[in-house]
This record gives C-alpha cells, sequence and structure tokens, in this order.
C-alpha cells in the first residue's frame, strides 16, 4: 500500500512537472497569438484575450500599400528554393566524387572541406560585404544565394560521402558491365538510394534561409529586397510599441506553416542532425 | 619482322627524367616527348592561356599585397589586398596543375619505357574522360567554395594584420600591414583589453551556463516521461518540442517584447501577481543575462529532449533488470546505465551544442542589442564576442579589430570542433583507410 502510494506521487509529481513545463512554453506563444488579435496597435491596452477580437492586423499585412509582408514572403521562399535546389545538385555531385573516385587533390581536398566546414561564415563577413560588392551582387537575392549555396558545400559534402560510403561499390561495378558511364551510375543507381540524406540536405538548406538573421541584413538593404527574418525585425525596431501587434500577426503566419513541417518530419531532422554529428 | 627490336630499342631509351624536366620547362613539353601530342598541345595552349591573361593581375595583385599601395588617393589598398589574395589563390592552383602536368610526364614516359603499347585514339580519350571525370564532377563546387569561403576567409585573416579603420580607410588613406599589433592592443591598451576581457569572460559564462542548463533540463525531462507509467506520451512530446519548431529570430523577438522594461507582460501581469516591483530587465545587464539564459533554455531544450529520447529508447532492458536483480537504485542505474549510454551516443551533439552557443548571434541581437550599452565602451553589456565583431564591423568600422577577434573565434571553434570530428565515422573510415 505504502508503495502504491509513493509511486502514485511519483506519477502525480512528474505530471505536475510536465503541465508547469507546457504553461510555460505555450504563455508566450499564446501571448502572441492573443495580441495578433487585439484591436489598435497600443501593447499597453492589448491583453493575452482580445476583448474585441479582430484580424485588421492580418489584413494590414496583406492590404495596405505600406506593407511589404508579401514581398518579404516571396524573397523569403525564392531564397529558400533556389539555395536548396542548388544546394542538392552542388553537394551531390561533389561527395560523389568524393566517394567513388580516386584522384590527385582528394584526400587534402577532403581534409580541406573538414577544415572550412569548422568556420562559422560569420567570420568573414566583412570580406563576403566587400567581395559582393565588388561583383555587383551587394543587395540581391542572388549574392545572398550563392553564399549560402557555397558556405554548406563542405558540411554537407561530408555528410552526403559519408552515406555514399556505406552503399556498396559492387552496384557501381555490376552497372560498369552492363555498360553504364559514370553520369548515368549516379543519376540512375546511386541518386534514387541516398535520397533520404539528400531530403535531409535539402530540408536544412530550406529552412536556414527562413531562420537566419545576420547574412541577409549584411547583404540586403532595400525594403523591397528583405526576408521576412530582417524584414519583421526592422518592422518592429522602427515603431516598437505601434508596430508590435501588426509584428505578432506577421509572425503567427511564419510560425505555424514552419512548426507544422518541423512537427511532421521532426524524425528527419533529428537523424539528419544525429548522421552530422556521429555518422557523418 | 624488322622494326620489332628496333622498337623494342627505343622504348628502353625513352628517359622519364627528360619528360619530366621538359615538362617543368614548359607544361605540355614532356607530353610532346612521350608522343601524346594532343595532350602536349593542351597542356600548353593552358599555360600560353594562363600567362597571357593573368600576368599583368598577378604582377598587379602580388605587388599590391606586400606594399598594400604606395600613394594615397591613387591606390585602393583594400582593393590590392583582395587582388593579391586572388593572385595567390590562382597561382596556388595554377601550381596543382603544373604538378599534374609533370606527373603525367614522368608515368606516362615511365609506362613507354616499359613497353606500353599507345592504345587507339578514341580509347585514349574514353580513357582521359575517365580520368577527369571526378575534376569536373568537384569543379563547379569548388570554384563556388573558392569565393564564397575561402577567399572571404583569407580575406578576414589579413585584415586582423592591418590598421584598417576609420581613420584609415581608403580611397582617402592607405592601409598598412601592422603585423600583430592589433592582437597586442586587444590586451594590452585600456579601451580594448577591458571590452575584451569583459566580453570574452561574459561569452564563456554565457556558453557553459546556458548549454549545459539546456542539456540538463532536456535529459531530466527525456527521462521523466520516458516512465513506462506516464500516459499520453505522442502528446507530451509533441509539446515539449514545440519551441523548436518556431523559427527562433520569431520566439526571440517576442520574448523580447514580453521582457520589455514598461509594457512587456512579464513585468507589468506576471510579476504584478506575485506583488514584486518591475525589474529592469533590458536595462541593467545583470538581469538581460538572466533573461538571455532562460530564453535560450526554453529554445534549446527541446531540441535535446527529442535527441534524448530517441536515445533512451534505444537502451537494452537487459541491463535495468540486471541492476534490478543486484538491488540498485534508481540513481544508480541513471547514474551508472542511463548517463554513460546516453553521453556516449550524443557526444558529438552535444560539443555542437556548446560552439552553437558560443556563436549564437541571433538571441543576443535580436533580444536586446548586445545592449544595455556601457558608456565609453564599443561592447555592450551582454554582447559576446560575435555580436561585438558584429559591431565593430557594421557600427563602427574598426574592421582590424573586428578581423582580429573574429581570429580567435575561429581558434576556439577549431579546438571544440577537433573534438567532435575526432569521433565521426567517415573521419574514421578516412584515417583507417590511410
Amino acid at each position: 500500500m505504502n508503495h502504491r502510494l509513493k509511486s502514485k506521487l511519483e506519477v502525480a509529481g512528474i505530471y505536475g512537472i510536465i503541465i508547469v513545463m507546457s504553461i510555460i512554453i505555450f504563455y508566450p506563444l499564446a501571448w502572441a497569438l492573443g495580441l495578433s488579435f487585439n484591436t489598435g496597435t497600443s501593447l499597453y491596452s492589448s491583453s493575452i484575450i482580445p476583448k474585441e477580437p479582430t484580424l485588421e492586423h492580418y489584413r494590414w499585412l496583406f492590404t495596405s500599400p505600406e506593407s511589404n509582408y508579401v514581398t518579404w514572403y516571396k524573397n523569403t521562399l525564392i531564397v529558400s528554393s533556389v539555395s536548396c535546389l542548388l544546394s542538392i545538385i552542388f553537394t551531390s555531385m561533389t561527395a560523389y566524387a568524393l566517394s567513388r573516385f580516386q584522384f590527385v587533390g582528394r584526400k587534402s581536398g577532403m581534409y580541406a572541406f573538414l577544415l572550412l566546414q569548422m568556420f562559422p561564415v560569420m567570420m568573414a563577413m566583412v570580406a563576403l560585404y566587400i567581395f559582393l560588392n565588388l561583383i555587383g551582387l551587394l543587395n540581391t537575392l542572388l549574392g545572398l544565394i550563392l553564399i549560402y549555396v557555397g558556405g554548406q558545400i563542405p558540411f554537407n559534402a561530408w555528410l552526403v560521402k559519408g552515406y555514399l560510403d556505406t552503399i556498396s561499390r559492387e552496384l557501381d561495378d555490376a552497372a560498369k558491365i552492363d555498360g553504364a558511364g559514370p553520369i548515368r551510375i549516379f543519376v540512375q543507381i546511386l541518386l534514387p538510394l541516398i535520397t533520404p540524406i539528400l531530403a535531409i540536405v535539402a530540408l536544412t538548406n530550406f529552412m536556414l534561409p527562413i531562420f537566419d538573421f545576420i547574412l541577409p541584413s549584411i547583404i540586403l538593404h532595400d525594403k523591397s529586397k528583405y526576408t521576412l527574418a530582417v524584414g519583421l525585425y526592422n518592422f518592429v525596431t522602427e515603431k516598437y510599441s505601434s508596430n508590435f501587434t501588426v509584428f505578432t500577426a506577421g509572425a503567427i503566419l511564419i510560425a505555424v506553416p514552419i512548426a507544422a513541417i518541423y512537427l511532421f518530419l521532426q524524425k528527419y531532422f533529428i537523424s539528419g542532425l544525429s548522421a552530422g554529428g556521429t555518422k557523418g | 619482322m624488322e622494326e620489332q627490336p628496333q622498337s623494342a630499342l627505343r622504348h628502353q631509351t625513352h628517359r622519364p627524367w627528360l619528360a619530366m624536366l621538359l615538362s617543368i620547362l614548359f607544361a605540355g613539353l614532356g607530353q610532346l616527348y612521350n608522343r601524346s601530342y594532343i595532350k602536349g598541345i593542351v597542356f600548353i595552349v593552358i599555360e600560353l592561356a594562363f600567362i597571357i591573361t593573368f600576368a599583368d593581375f598577378i604582377g598587379l595583385g602580388l605587388w599590391g599585397i606586400a606594399t598594400l599601395g604606395t600613394i594615397p588617393k591613387l591606390d585602393h589598398s583594400i582593393f590590392l589586398l583582395v587582388y593579391g589574395i586572388l593572385s595567390l589563390i590562382i597561382l596556388a592552383i595554377a601550381a596543382l596543375i603544373y604538378v599534374i602536368n609533370i606527373r603525367d610526364a614522368k608515368r606516362q614516359a615511365e609506362q613507354i619505357r616499359n613497353g606500353w603499347k599507345r592504345p587507339p585514339l578514341r580509347e585514349a580519350i574514353k580513357q582521359a574522360y575517365m580520368n577527369s571525370f571526378p575534376y569536373l564532377l568537384s569543379v563547379p563546387g569548388f570554384i563556388l567554395l573558392i569565393f564564397v569561403v575561402i577567399f572571404p576567409l583569407l580575406f578576414a585573416i589579413s585584415l586582423a594584420f592591418t590598421n584598417y579603420d576609420l581613420y584609415h580607410s581608403p580611397p582617402r588613406n592607405l592601409v598598412d600591414w601592422v603585423g600583430f599589433d592589433n592582437f597586442v592592443n586587444l590586451v594590452t591598451v585600456p579601451i580594448w583589453n577591458q571590452s575584451f576581457l569583459k566580453v570574452l569572460s561574459w561569452t564563456l559564462v554565457w556558453t557553459i551556463v546556458s548549454t549545459t542548463l539546456q542539456i540538463g533540463l532536456g535529459l531530466f525531462l527525456a527521462v521523466l516521461v520516458n516512465d513506462k507509467r506516464i500516459k499520453f506520451k505522442r502528446l507530451i512530446r509533441t509539446i515539449l518540442i514545440l519551441p523548436w519548431a518556431i523559427p527562433n529570430f520569431v520566439t526571440i523577438m517576442i520574448f523580447s517584447a514580453l521582457f520589455n522594461d514598461q509594457f512587456g507582460a512579464i513585468n507589468r501581469t506576471l510579476l504584478g501577481w506575485l506583488n514584486i516591483d518591475p525589474l529592469p530587465w533590458l536595462t541593467d545587464p545583470l538581469y538581460t543575462k538572466l533573461a538571455l539564459i532562460s530564453i535560450q533554455v526554453w529554445l534549446g531544450f527541446p531540441f535535446l529532449f527529442a535527441l534524448f529520447t530517441g536515445v533512451l529508447q534505444s537502451i537494452s532492458h537487459d541491463a535495468y533488470e540486471a541492476a534490478d536483480v543486484d538491488g540498485g537504485t534508481r540513481w544508480q542505474k541513471f547514474r551508472y546505465i542511463t548517463l554513460p549510454h546516453v553521453l556516449f551516443a550524443t557526444a558529438p551533439l552535444l560539443i555542437i551544442q556548446y560552439t552553437a552557443n558560443f556563436n549564437n548571434f541571433n538571441i543576443i541581437y535580436l533580444f536586446n542589442g548586445g545592449g544595455p550599452a556601457v558608456r565609453g565602451q564599443t561592447a555592450g553589456g551582454t554582447d559576446i564576442l560575435i555580436s561585438w565583431v558584429y559591431k565593430l564591423t557594421f557600427t563602427t568600422n574598426n574592421y582590424n579589430m573586428a578581423a582580429a577577434i573574429s581570429l580567435i573565434i575561429g581558434v576556439i571553434v577549431i579546438v571544440f570542433a577537433f573534438f567532435q570530428f575526432r569521433r565521426t565515422k567517415s573521419f574514421k573510415e578516412e584515417r583507417d583507410q590511410s
């Protein structure tokens, strides 16, 4: 009896901790959601449960001529999809060369990758700024995309190369005997087999531009070129107290789809990160 | 019939060292000596084209990087530095191709001496294609990498050894090489070393405290939810992972408003209930630091929770049953079975967590801009190294100091990364092969 009582108390304690954690997690989110439905722009008079719920802030984002929200959304999606696509192409090609061929410079190239992927891109922000300025890609989405794509090569080439190494070379040899060239072997045999790891590369490279703040804030200067992170940050800091309710509306419209994708695909994200860390 | 001995004689007199020497003199000559005419001509054309196109540029670049310009207003030191670095990169690539050319000439000459028969042209072209295929594959990525990663890195490293700041900014003034002066100034000149020591120590405290707390909380919750007696596991796990699924710039800005001194809900509502006076969350460095660490734990624990949950499910029950037989307490089971297993399985990822927080620009900058500002210093009260670099670069234009601090960050990160990578599988495989 005493034992069972102790067990029950323990379970109650665990549920208690989980409930407290849930409140801590939900409170800020609920507060932001509540604010986005408040009338007016003042933070002072607004409350977590709006007195007269309204969609005016959401409407403002899409209809007001002052609002650049749709442009920012579009820019972010352009940068995300293009850099995701280019990343897959560049990374898989490089990884294929590293995994399947012996050539002069292969080993030193791999060690260079290992070293390069350790440096945060931010370390070289002055240089990136001056370089993009020099070739006229400052303040363009293309410049931003090129940096994302180039920056991810060292890490992801290792990741994909590690995965390719686990696929038996007998498959390649068999195809070679049947007369397949290296391009056909890659596209028709290996590519389908490495889709799980390429999906992870695609996912992380699609998400990075949505989350990133520092690079776009260095490279993009026009309001019409901003991505969501930079756009919303500048929007809030411009007129803090009077823009915040509109900001929450804009933030909710990003957070909901992204959170849905993350929760739906969480297994892939986590296995991707652990693959990078342990299986490489 | 008569030709046979004569050609055999010619094989034996073919000299690899001569082929090598000729290729050193001018790329392609050795290949011509080897009678690989097409290959030889290709090499010669490449070298000629290289000399014609790049000679002037490399001359200017090398002069530029050595002197950084001599006449103010005419010579732009920074462009000269850029040209110089690009010249060095081009020279390195040229040297690589040259080495390949020399090796190729020598190897082929050796093969000819050993009586190797030249394959028909079609066969030779196919072979050449196969040999160059890996290069064709990696060249596009490699070129992008040079411009986006290698060049900027070399440029940043170079800047750390110059005096490029607001007062030495081209085209009006020249920039000069100053050796290790920036690093010396960082630790000896009062305005710099005060900021540097303060920022460095806060960066370390921030990294260690926030990361350790988020790992601890993640593990604690993972173990709790993993308990057999707990129901609704899927729902609970989804809730606990939620903060990780939301873009963190969104949550950080929401928190920034929540913590706002005047109208934030923490001061107005939460502390109001508890009858506590409003706290200076954004204006007192100590409170800002507390807020930053709490927010980072909120943002960071869910990923670790998810990770640990996965590992916990993979531990076999045998070990726990054996411990039960031996009468082990719950704490002993955790300490000697769960903890070692979990830490071993996730060590590299935990190290990544520390490195990520060490360079966690987003939270510091978006929450309070590294502030509150400190009188007479370039670094705010909660700036970490990376956000200080950002300010030095884009607010006060101390490019040289920013670069020097970046270099220090780079060294610290490499030490972290070294430990992380020693454990990864493909690295081990590569080492086993060699």
